[in-house]
């Protein structure tokens, strides 16, 4: 296989892209159709959208939207935000999305796990898993955007997931979300290790020797926001990749 | 015109996403009356064997495909567990295959100490095997996106007109006269993967 997959993990709210840091004040940084045809025109390996707009509120996903990105995705695209039915899964697989995320159902009703897999495959469903570390350096997993501490041990949690039929997990570090200040390695370890599906690390890139630090750690993929949306000393948004030769080279 | 076979288990929104991008004309088809018009097929899939293949039969689209493409030699491409059930039988299930190909479904397996997670997915190279129309033209170093934890053993090696490298090799792509089969995902595969689809649509 070539390098594993380096992924742009956007967030949507109300229709346009943000990006937050730990999970709070979402900035915006432009429109998704503008930004899947820029990363078409860079070759990612692959896409993730997640629209937190819909995170506790439960309204349904935005199909008309998500249609014309998926019309336009010719990579992998997987979606999460707001899906809470099966029907919510038929709808999306049929419009082109890949991989279904599921996060806050994926606690709350987890028999959705097991029926999206039964549809599509284990491999068309991702458990999201966004986790917390305390003061005291342990580790639970939280819902709900981050705002429901379900008090469990992500390694376990992860298991359980695996077991229901999920196929891949997207673990997600709050505490380094938007700060750029690298993978949570810890982690990213312990998941990797209790599960033998494939974990995708997201929350803290910020340069590319991060990539490889988590995919010694264990990690199969590598998610990362910020640091292809934002740009120089000042933020400036600006949609970036790193060239395919850049990527061989990280992981050599 | 490309048809498409929809037989309910699968994402066909991406393939059809990715043809219309080609500039090729495409439609789903999920009816054997539909599948007797049809002039090129694609058989996508995701999913478990025995499912796939027991939705194409319970439609009575197994039968009427098989004659299709032995019979009529309407091309048929067969992508990720579309090109999967090409073949006799597999190891996911026991369920018999379409029987298109002299080959037989296996589970990638590797040493426990293997840090090689299954599935298979992300990006990979193909090696050529031998010359081929999906082939031509394709770009140096096309890579492609893989997402599978089973793969395809062809009885005859003349079959095998590419491979790739997971831990050892494996059947990327495959034909035998009018029936092709893809491991990946060209609907999925950038560039890389209209120039796959482009080159069937030309056939």
């Amino acid at each position: 296989m070539l390098h594993p997959r380096v992924i742009p993990c956007l967030l949507m709210r109300n229709g346009g892209l943000v990006k937050t840091v730990k999970f709070k004040n979402p900035r915006y940084v432009g429109d998704p159709i503008n930004a899947v045809r820029i990363f078409n025109e860079k070759e990612v390996d692959e896409l993730v959208f997640l629209d937190i707009g819909s995170a506790g509120t439960r309204a349904a996903p935005d199909f008309d939207l998500l249609a014309d990105i998926a019309s336009e995705a010719f990579m992998p695209f997987s979606y999460g935000g707001g899906i809470t039915s099966i029907g919510h899964v038929k709808q999306l697989y049929a419009l082109g999305v890949e991989k279904v995320v599921l996060n806050t159902a994926a606690a709350g009703q987890p028999r959705l796990v097991s029926e999206a897999a039964a549809l599509a495959g284990s491999s068309g469903v991702v458990v999201s898993m966004d986790v917390r570390r305390n003061w005291l350096g342990s580790y639970t997993v939280c819902v709900a955007g981050g705002t429901r501490d379900l008090k469990r041990e992500p390694a376990g949690y992860a298991l359980d997931m695996e077991e229901l039929g999920a196929g891949e997990i997207l673990l997600n570090a709050i505490d380094r979300d938007g700060t750029r200040s690298g993978y949570d390695l810890e982690l990213v370890r312990r998941v990797s290790e209790a599960v033998s599906i494939p974990v995708v690390a997201a929350g803290g890139a910020g340069e590319l020797r991060h990539f490889r630090d988590a995919t010694d750690a264990g990690a199969s993929g590598l998610a990362a926001g910020s640091m292809f949306v934002f740009h120089g000393k000042h933020d400036a948004v600006l949609i970036t990749y790193p060239e395919y030769e850049e990527l061989d080279r990280v992981f050599k | 015109m490309i048809s498409v076979i929809d037989y309910g288990v699968c994402n066909l929104g991406s393939m059809l996403n990715m043809l219309r991008k080609v500039g090729v004309e495409a439609q789903l088809v999920s009816t054997p009356p539909e599948l007797e018009r049809a002039d090129k097929l694609v058989l996508p899939g995701v999913g478990a064997f025995d499912n796939g293949i027991g939705a194409l039969r319970e439609r009575g689209l197994a039968a009427t495909l098989r004659k299709r493409v032995l019979h009529d030699k309407v091309p048929l491409l067969g992508v990720c567990l579309g090109m999967q059930m090409l073949g006799r039988r597999s190891e996911e299930g026991g369920t018999e295959g379409l029987g298109l190909i002299d080959a037989e479904v296996r589970r990638f397996r590797f040493a426990p100490d293997s840090r090689k997670k299954v599935p298979h997915m992300g990006w990979n190279l193909l090696a050529p095997r031998r010359d081929a129309p999906l082939l031509r033209e394709l770009a140096a170093r096309s890579r492609f996106y893989f997402c599978h934890s089973y793969h395809l053993v062809c009885a005859d090696p003349g079959d095998v007109v590419a491979t790739a490298d997971y831990g050892g090799e494996f059947v990327a792509m495959l034909q035998h006269d009018n029936v092709y089969g893809v491991q990946f995902h060209p609907e999925k595969s950038h560039r890389f993967g209209m120039a796959l689809l482009h080159n069937f649509a030309e056939l």
